[in-house]
């Protein structure tokens, strides 16, 4: 038997609630990325040195700062679900948008899929136990943090705001606490980065460790996927993302300051845990145990964020009937999207128990590069099609168009850095994206209902 | 400890599973499948927000 709902405030349809602040756009962004800090970006130094690894994260900041400008005067106007994808829906087309809806589902899952590995990891490498595999704490992170999606975002993003907030509190305290006014005492940076070691391998070592510097910053962008779950989109999206993106840049430069000053390049460019390590080398128990903790918090919340993500930009797909619109179920009670959440489910538990931690970022981080690249040409088209005053933005970027140059410039060279130590997958995973663009224009493109697809109540664009 | 710890995980997911399975199937045989998939993009935009400038 089936039943109806009783009429709602907007007719007896069932939409995603719009429950959430800036607190919760700034939790869900910086908990997507915070665990960047405490695993990733060390393995720049690892392809240039200590000193590479600082620029990169100037340089990659740079790059960020120019998605999250962007991407906030574009999402303060095209508040939906799935962020840059209803972005490229209105701004360039159906296959454009169909590509970053991919691009967003495969970077968030393989980073879910990265954090779950990594708590599995942490946990054994903490635990010592002979025999003991990572399999029961990856399949516990997955499940419970989907369960916790599944039941409502509210919830979702104020247990990612506290997690988050108690990983970002203890990089700081770790800051402190080692005096940074101080060198000789705990910090030797003067010893450890040197004019004879600080590039090993020249400029080009620098341009490799762009790979790894993404992960300074990697997933800030995904504030936009909440635009159709908080209150007010055209002040909480931008002021959540640059608050984010503020928050990290700090961040950054705490973390590289410490461990650059504690452990020497060829050992912080293979650990996966510069931050812990860091704790355990002051010789403080109690500083050892919080990053202990605060990579596990880090870890949990970005795999919440990431299940949040990539959940809503599949489920905008089944929306528009780029994918079948069985996928567009919203949960009456919950409102969340949780056909999405579920289907999503096992993908990501098959992927942590086959892939390794390297195959699994890198997809995650090619995914990544690419949407940032579509996001330098559709601030373009975005600008030339309704340029300033003739639809109402929630915030407008400054300096239009250095910030889309420096990003597009950056993605290239992040390309190349990317071709440098992952070539075979770079091109395996543009063929894919070629492949399957020629099935949703052959074939699922019939299925598309073409004018119910563009809901903006936009004027009709320049040119047009 | 750390054992009985990977158990504990095992039973939790085992359980949350099952428990979202059973709600996955008691929604979609309680509602219809017009209303679950009845969301529209930017319906609440239009209706809150005249876009006027």
């Amino acid at each position: 038997m089936t039943v109806t709902l009783e009429p709602a405030i907007h007719g007896d349809r069932v939409s995603l609630l719009r429950v959430l602040g800036p607190a919760h756009v700034w939790a869900l962004g910086v908990g997507i990325v915070l665990v960047g800090e405490f695993t990733g970006w060390n393995f720049a130094a690892d392809k240039g040195g200590a000193l590479a690894a600082l620029i990169v994260c100037w340089v990659v900041g740079l790059l960020y700062t120019s998605v999250a400008m962007i991407d906030s005067e574009v999402t303060s106007t095209v508040a939906a679900a799935g962020g840059q994808y209803a972005q490229a829906k209105h701004i360039v087309g159906p296959l454009m948008a169909f590509n970053v809806a991919l691009f967003l589902v495969f970077a968030y899952t393989m980073l879910e899929v990265s954090d779950a590995i990594l708590l599995g990891d942490t946990i054994v490498a903490k635990a010592g136990v002979e025999g003991l595999t990572h399999n029961s704490f990856i399949a516990a992170t997955i499940v419970v943090l989907a369960w916790l999606n599944y039941r409502g975002v509210l919830m979702t993003l104020n247990v990612n705001f506290v997690i988050t907030a108690i990983a970002y509190i203890s990089i700081v305290i770790l800051f402190f606490s080692v005096s940074p006014w101080t060198q000789g005492a705990v910090l030797k940076l003067n010893e450890l980065v040197t004019p004879g070691n600080a590039l090993p391998y020249g400029w080009i070592g620098v341009i490799a460790a762009f790979q790894f510097g993404i992960w300074y910053y990697l997933g800030i962008e995904g504030t936009t996927q909440a635009a159709e779950e908080v209150r007010s989109p055209a002040r909480s999206l931008p002021y959540g993302t640059m608050a984010g993106m503020i928050t990290l840049l700090i961040a950054a430069a705490m973390t590289w300051y410490v461990c650059a000053s504690m452990m020497p390049w060829e050992y912080l460019g293979i650990t996966y845990y510069p931050l812990w390590d860091a704790g355990k080398l002051t010789g403080s128990p109690l500083l050892e145990n919080l990053l202990f903790v605060a990579t596990l918090l880090a870890a949990l919340a970005s795999a919440n964020g990431c299940i949040n993500d990539a959940a809503r930009a599949w489920f905008s797909l089944g929306r528009d009937r780029y994918l079948p619109t069985w996928f567009s179920a919203v949960h009456p009670k919950y409102r969340t999207p949780y056909r999405s959440i579920l289907f999503l489910l096992p993908i990501a538990l098959a992927f942590a128990f086959i892939a390794d931690l390297n195959q699994a970022i890198t997809f995650s981080i090619l995914s990544g590069v690419l949407q940032y690249t579509f996001m330098s040409i559709n601030i373009i088209m975005f600008r030339k099609k309704w340029p300033l005053g003739s639809i109402r933005r929630g915030y407008t970027h400054p300096f239009h168009p250095i910030p889309a140059i420096v990003l597009f410039c950056l993605c290239v060279v992040t390309f190349f850095a990317i071709f440098l130590g992952f070539g075979s997958q770079l091109i395996a995973m543009v063929a894919f994206y070629f492949l399957i663009s020629l099935w949703f224009h052959f074939y699922r493109y019939k299925f598309v209902r073409r004018g119910d697809q563009f809901t903006m109540p936009w004027p009709k664009p320049q040119g047009y | 400890m750390w054992t009985v710890l990977s158990y504990a995980c095992w039973g939790i997911s085992i359980v949350l599973a099952l428990w979202m399975l059973y709600d996955w199937f008691k929604v979609d045989t309680t509602f219809s499948e017009e209303v679950l998939t009845s969301s529209r993009e930017g319906e609440l935009e239009a209706v809150s927000e005249k876009h006027r400038i």
